[in-house]
């Protein structure tokens, strides 16, 4: 019997039939010839979450990102008139990066009237319009109108900066993240500006670690040895099942129901958590934001845990019941390496006992994070084996069926489109 | 000799020099670098003094606190990052995360 309803079909999956029900290949994950139609077809169409715009307080705040799954560097500004725009991050005289500091390979931030090149001083204003070259004379007939740093298309959705590299963009930001994504709208990003930020190297294709927060079905077995024992054991029976999934265009939700720690007994507990009165669903006491938008809590659970919104391709919103939220992203950086960022956004505390759970919760977050991260290196080690290719996804894994779906169709769109 | 922390918590100055530490980065390695015994010997001495220094810390203004407040604040921190080896995993590394590791790139300050 389960323990919420299931849609009508009988389970999450055969509610969107399109899924099937089939076990699954991974060979999108363990191909160096299939990561470079992906980059085409992906990360060169979608509209990719680069920043925030905190990152960009004022006029002339500027920060680079290299995105390699899509051959870019860019430079994300702050202009004039107070717009974020992006710009590849390249001077238009002889190619040189425009933009960074000490280490060219390292990306950076900072705030500047106009970029000057390091190479030979070409200058672009904040809108990227060339203004000066050096020696200017020496030079054959060129036009400074036309030279400006090359645009590269840029919105912003909810304080969350994005970019996308098609020469046209197929949808608009707002058409692309879909309704599903902007009934997030309301909720205080920009009051929660407290920031823990977590940045690794993971050994295995982005894939698969969207795939590891995708479900929880794991959650009570791998990170069992994080609680005492009596807490695990207790979990481990129950298993996991969450009240709701969602799926939207090549977006994703999860939404979980909570748990109350503050009237659970002392020895399912941590000491830390009760003196902290904090722990991995964040601090006991809730942060109060105001009414929440309506594409939380989809389920109308009581307690409510958390929702997962996963925004094609590579970024993740999971926002807490208790007043905080995380982003994930994965950058790839080959078919089977990539670059994570987590982290963890809190209202400024005002007080000691509110920064004091901040820091427990912040804590507990990235050792469960480390002890899913290591178990992709298993994961790759063992496909790129390729003795094993036919691999089953239950119910409560149904947005990991859903994401590799996704980026097949988009693969296939794309290379449909081109013949 | 000069004391890192507020007078009222002399007790826990034999571990202030090695666990006051700024950053998340400070902290975590040197749980990594420390023995249980050593995390043991910090948890069973700053545990039971955790609500204490929440109460002193709450009667300064939390925007402005002085050098020796923030200090204890930081043995807080510490105090928290060796919990989880004692409390659960007797070792420093959370079980099976032998090749993982997290660099934390920006924290709240203080």
């Amino acid at each position: 019997m389960p323990r919420f309803p299931k849609p009508p079909e009988g389970s999450w999956t055969q509610h969107y039939p399109e899924l099937g029900t089939a076990p699954v290949s991974y060979e999108d994950s363990t191909s160096p010839e299939y990561y470079q139609r992906e980059k085409k077809a992906v990360f060169k169409r979608a509209w990719l979450h680069v920043g925030r715009v905190e990152q960009l307080p004022r006029v002339g705040s500027y920060f680079t990102k290299d995105i390699r799954a899509a051959n870019a560097s860019i430079v994300v500004v702050r202009d004039r008139a107070g717009q974020v725009r992006a710009f590849h991050n390249v001077c238009r005289h002889r190619g040189n990066k425009l933009a960074w500091t000490e280490d060219p390979k390292l990306d950076s931030q900072g705030i500047c009237r106009q970029f000057t090149c390091k190479y030979h001083g070409w200058r672009y204003d904040l809108d990227g319009a060339l203004k000066f070259i050096q020696q200017e004379g020496e030079f054959f007939d060129v036009d400074k109108s036309r030279y400006g740093l090359a645009p590269v298309h840029c919105d912003v959705w909810a304080g969350f900066v994005f970019v996308n590299f098609a020469p046209e963009p197929e949808q608009s930001l707002r058409e692309f993240l879909g309704p599903m994504v902007t009934a997030l709208e309301g909720y205080p990003f920009d009051k929660l500006t407290a920031r823990f930020g977590y940045s690794t190297t993971i050994q295995s294709n982005w894939k698969l670690y969207m795939d590891a927060f995708a479900e929880f079905y794991h959650a009570p077995i791998l990170h069992a040895k994080q609680s005492p024992e009596k807490y695990s054991a207790a979990a481990a029976q129950a298993g996991f099942e969450a009240p709701h999934y969602q799926l939207d265009g090549p977006h994703r939700l999860v939404s979980t129901s909570g748990v109350r720690f503050w009237e659970m007994d002392a020895d399912l507990l941590k000491p830390m958590e009760i003196i902290t009165r904090s722990g991995l669903f964040g601090p006991w006491e809730k942060a109060e934001l105001g009414e929440m938008p309506p594409g939380l809590n989809p389920a109308g659970c009581d307690p409510w845990g958390l929702d997962s919104f996963q925004l094609f391709p590579n970024f993740v919103i999971l926002i807490w019941s208790q007043g905080w939220y995380i982003t994930y992203q994965y950058w790839p950086t080959a078919y089977n390496t990539h670059v994570f960022e987590g982290s963890a956004y809190f209202p400024p505390a005002t007080n000691i006992r509110e920064r004091v759970a901040q820091e427990m919760a912040a804590v507990t977050f990235k050792e469960f994070a480390l002890q899913d991260s290591n178990t992709l290196e298993a994961t790759q080690m063992m496909l790129e084996n390729d003795y094993v290719n036919e691999f089953h996804l239950n119910d409560q894994e149904i947005l990991c069926r859903h994401l590799h779906k996704v980026v097949r169709d988009w693969v296939a769109d794309f290379e449909g489109a081109r013949r | 000799m000069t004391t890192l922390l507020p007078a009222e918590f002399a007790d826990l100055e034999p571990f202030a020099a090695k666990w006051c530490l700024p950053t998340e980065h400070e902290r975590y390695h040197t749980r990594l670098a420390s023995t249980m015994d050593e995390m043991q010997a910090l948890y069973d001495a700053a545990k039971p003094r955790v609500t204490d220094a929440m109460v002193y810390l709450e009667k300064l203004p939390f925007d402005a606190l002085p050098e020796d407040a923030v200090n204890l604040l930081h043995l807080l921190y510490s105090t928290i990052e060796v919990s989880f080896p004692v409390e659960v995993w007797r070792q420093p590394r959370v079980p099976d995360t032998g090749s993982a590791s997290f660099d934390c790139f920006i924290e709240p300050v203080p």
